[in-house]
């Protein structure tokens, strides 16, 4: 259980790491959080040559508002990010969705961008990235170029992310609205674990009460997570009624590619799909109708 | 052999070190190996139980996932670091051993560290905030509600949490 030799460098700039890359190609792995890099070379399921060190690039860490979207570097702690309340009023569902992730020792060393680029499809993050449209800045020695939610996830482990680019930025859909609501929900075999399949939903809501735009997407049923734009689109214009969400959702395996495993059959996870979609609708629509931007998240003990 | 080493220079427990470590080394292993502080444990080895927990900068995390390269220029605290300046046991660490919230230890040192960093935050956590922050932690022996009980009473007692960010950390090196 011990990690094979490597030799290992300390990037200074997302450039720096960049000409590494490069460098020494498809030999050189970026090493951030290494909450799932470091666990695989233990069991020697990865050998990468060199380990490009990313920690220390202060440049990976901004979080800011950028006209609509909230502009995370991808070397962010998510423990960080999920206690910055800033993030948490932009963009919740990061909030929400982190909180099914992992433990405190692995929030605090694991990174957005880790998480992004690792992109197991049962992961939070990428959940929310892809519910939301998240476009993704990724950098290399020959420029910068970005990619959508959509077309960054590709298959499972399986990222746009070429072996020589660094993914620097992470731009978050910021939306504005007075009823404004999103939840996140999932079922796992313990609290932390990787779910079995996973929801989450952010809706806005007229002043009547009515649908006026929503976003679904389920994890753990297919090679990525799935955004549901179908079902979202036919949600707007009604008033987001219990029924209404249940007609709306009962036919979303038709979305999915859930595989059966030793967690959970392919049947069973389309009907978690289903049961969880209608969950986080509803809970949606509840926090949008409260009179302030209500995303209820739940205590995380700090 | 030849494999590649590497210098490195952080602060443990409050003391600067400096040692040539194979590249490879984990974090733990340097703590338990090379400085020979072995109340850090390693139990899995791929970050699912949380033996190998310590303070990276005050904040919880697994030394298992950690090349010991990567915290150069960082600040490390392990159990040897959480009693008091003269060696007695800090209010937390007397609480475990009154509410019998150990048996066979192997898991105690990063229930320690996480209760410590989660007192550290937040004095008086309810029992339910106890439990998420100690989920990373896995028990064998108690059943956890002994050590649940042990974080509640070092809370009441006021447990002194010394803060365990450090001094400004070494020099970066390379």
């Amino acid at each position: 259980m011990k990690a094979a030799t490597f030799e290992y460098t300390r990037a200074d700039s997302v450039a720096h790491a960049c000409s590494l890359l490069t460098e020494h190609g498809a030999d050189a792995k970026l090493l951030a959080g290494g909450q799932s890099l470091v666990p695989m070379m233990a069991m020697r399921l990865a050998r990468p040559a060199w380990l490009i060190n990313v920690n220390e690039i202060a440049e990976l860490k901004i979080s800011h508002q950028q006209g609509e979207t909230w502009v995370t570097g991808a070397g962010l702690r998510q423990a960080d990010v999920e206690r910055d309340d800033r993030v948490a009023k932009a963009i919740p569902l990061i909030r929400q969705g982190l909180y099914w992730v992992g433990h405190v020792q692995t929030k605090n060393r694991g990174t957005v961008g880790g998480s992004l680029v690792h992109a197991d499809p049962s992961a939070e993050l990428p959940l929310v990235a892809q519910a939301l449209g998240a476009r993704f800045v990724l950098r290399s020695v020959t420029g910068e170029r970005t990619v959508a939610a959509q077309d960054f996830f590709i298959a499972p482990m399986i990222t746009a992310t070429e072996a020589d680019e660094c993914l620097a930025e992470v731009h978050w859909p910021v939306w504005r609205g007075e009823r404004l609501g999103s939840a996140f929900d999932e079922v796992s075999i313990r609290h932390g674990d990787y779910a079995i399949v996973a929801a989450c939903a952010q809706v806005e809501l007229d002043r009547a009460g009515r649908c006026v735009r929503a976003v679904l997407a389920i994890g753990g049923a297919g090679s990525t997570p799935i955004a549901i734009d179908p079902v979202a689109r036919a949600l707007q214009g009604t008033m987001l009624d219990d029924s209404t969400i249940d007609a709306a959702v009962h036919d979303v395996g038709v979305h999915l590619e859930p595989a059966s495993d030793v967690h959970a059959t392919a049947a069973y996870r389309i009907h978690l799909a289903r049961v969880l979609a209608a969950r986080v609708l509803r809970q949606a629509r509840v926090a949008a109708a409260a009179p302030t931007f209500n995303s209820a998240p739940r205590s995380v003990g700090r | 052999m030849n494999e590649p080493t590497s210098t490195v220079r952080m602060i443990v427990n409050g003391a600067e070190v400096r040692r040539e470590i194979p590249t490879r080394l984990s974090l733990v292993d340097f703590l338990r190996e090379t400085l020979r502080l072995t109340g850090t444990h390693v139990g899995c080895e791929h970050g699912i139980c949380g033996a190998c927990s310590v303070l990276l900068d005050g904040e919880p995390v697994r030394a298992c996932l950690m090349f010991a390269v990567q915290a150069d220029g960082h600040a490390v605290t392990t159990v040897e670091g959480l009693a008091n300046a003269d060696g007695s046991m800090s209010v937390l660490q007397d609480s475990f051993c009154e509410t019998h919230g150990l048996q066979c230890g192997y898991c105690t040192p990063g229930m320690l560290i996480a209760s410590h960093a989660l007192l550290a935050a937040n004095p008086q956590p309810s029992a339910a905030q106890i439990r998420d922050a100690l989920s990373g932690n896995l028990c064998r022996c108690t059943g956890y509600q002994q050590i649940v009980d042990a974080v509640q009473l070092a809370a009441s007692r006021g447990a002194a949490t010394v803060s365990t960010r450090p001094p400004a950390a070494t020099r970066e090196g390379a």
